[in-house]
């Protein structure tokens, strides 16, 4: 019920809703819960709703810590 | 697909469980809740208990809104759908749910009552517009997670003075149910939780912070993808190991300490916190759900309808109540997967695919024993 998918906005409609990206399939979804959302931000789409916005950094410091764990060494 | 892919590599899954196993204590059990259907479900699919320590135990918690929705409730839902004025829209999984004299909402559909499944608030609200001589209900539930996009249709209808669409409340709390597991008398013991998911995108980190400090338990909240998964257990097993007891979050990329204001505002708009609602499995919780706000009455299902609320039991031969409060396991009910399975479930642990019984049914059955 919960789960939701990381898509790519492909283009910003009218009245708070966006074309969205998902592995190549396009979906029209409403952004009407995120703050000024932006064209090529990655967000997390639940239900037809864009329920918050990926932090691109943060993603790429949780995947760096990963490798080192997988690596044996201490994060 | 960007951020699911990176977050699913075996050999990185294979290197934090063998650092994992390097974390544990030997001697110490780790007893870690996965409260959401989601965790349930990753670690169910991708076999992660087979991966990590014999003495870190993964126990099931009640974070699926279709089976801690109680059978009076659904009874509710058939009982608005059989009437002749009312189309009744709902998320696809809530129509399979066993209710009272054999019924659900699919068996409803068969008598002729008009049940449709909808993927968004969005269609509920074109079904009313384009149905304007019908009562259109929407029966909604789901966690914080789904509460955001009823909120918004609660104001486009206002908005739109759609005086034929209507929403039976059932969304449900996360923090309070937490609370409830740990307070309960019978409390199943456990040493700390993995944390929602997308839930916490939407409430934030903060909440948390009273079970934390009120029953020393660390919460880690974690993102739904395996690697997550293994990562938060990593998180536990230090604070376990170092004695602290906090909130953090390996969900970084999408949860933040505050969450969605925005989202949060039109919820506290649109509903307001009910003092009480039975929950399958847990009973009466305090302050765990929300109702529609008196400003909203108009679209309120439980007022335009006379909805009066009756506890019905479990079936009789169903662990359900006792796997939602982590007590027992899928495998220990007499039924499961012989008279209850997905195609046929009895329990509503085995409707929905983030369900313990589902979950173990699909991808842990067979392997039984050869990961213990």
């Amino acid at each position: 019920m919960c789960l939701a998918m990381p898509v790519r906005i492909s283009q910003l409609l009218p009245d708070d809703m966006a074309v969205v990206d998902m592995d190549g399939v396009s979906r029209e979804v409403s952004v009407a819960l995120i703050d000024a959302p932006q064209e090529g931000d990655y967000v997390i789409l639940h239900v037809g709703y864009a329920i918050g916005k990926l932090d691109a950094e943060e993603a790429a410091r949780t995947l760096a810590l990963m490798d080192q764990l997988a690596a044996g060494e201490q994060a | 697909m960007k951020y699911v892919d990176e977050f699913r590599r075996g050999d990185i899954a294979r290197g934090m469980a063998a650092h994992i196993r390097t974390l544990v204590q030997p001697g110490r059990q780790y007893r870690l809740m996965e409260f959401c259907g989601g965790h349930t479900h990753a670690i169910a699919r991708y076999g992660l208990t087979g991966l990590l320590p014999e003495n870190i135990r993964l126990i099931h918690g009640p974070g699926c809104p279709v089976c801690v929705l109680p059978i009076g409730r659904v009874d509710s839902a058939i009982e608005l759908a059989l009437r002749p004025d009312v189309i009744l829209c709902s998320y696809g999984d809530t129509l399979r749910v066993p209710a009272s004299n054999k019924m659900s909402l699919y068996q409803a559909r068969a008598k002729g009552a008009d049940v449709r499944m909808v993927y968004s608030t969005k269609d509920a609200l074109q079904i009313a517009r384009d149905n304007p001589h019908k009562q259109v209900v929407f029966f909604a539930i789901g966690f914080e997670t789904t509460t955001p996009p009823t909120a918004l249709a609660l104001l486009q209808a206002r908005q739109e003075k759609l005086a034929n669409f209507s929403v039976f409340c059932n969304h449900v709390l996360t923090p309070p149910a937490m609370r409830h597991l740990l307070a309960a008398g019978d409390a199943v013991e456990l040493d700390g939780f993995i944390g929602p998911s997308h839930v916490s995108t939407v409430i934030g980190s903060a909440p948390y912070a009273a079970v934390a400090t009120e029953f020393a338990k660390p919460v880690v909240i974690a993102g739904f993808e395996p690697l997550d998964v293994l990562q938060a257990v990593a998180m536990l097993v230090e604070q376990i190991n170092a004695g602290r007891t906090e909130v953090e979050t390996q969900f970084s990329r999408a949860v933040t300490l505050q969450g969605n204001d925005k989202a949060r505002e039109r919820v506290a708009q649109t509903m307001t916190l009910r003092d009480s609602f039975e929950w399958r499995g847990l009973g009466q919780v305090p302050h765990s759900a929300l109702a529609i706000h008196p400003d909203f009455a108009e679209f309120d299902a439980e007022l335009r309808f006379t909805l009066p609320y009756r506890h019905v039991a479990d079936h009789k031969a169903c662990e359900c109540a006792a796997i939602l409060r982590g007590q027992k396991q899928p495998q220990d009910c007499k039924v499961f997967g012989i008279v209850c399975t997905p195609d046929n479930p009895l329990g509503s642990c085995m409707v929905s695919s983030e369900g313990a019984c589902a979950a173990h049914y699909h991808y842990g059955r067979f392997v039984q024993g050869a990961t213990a």
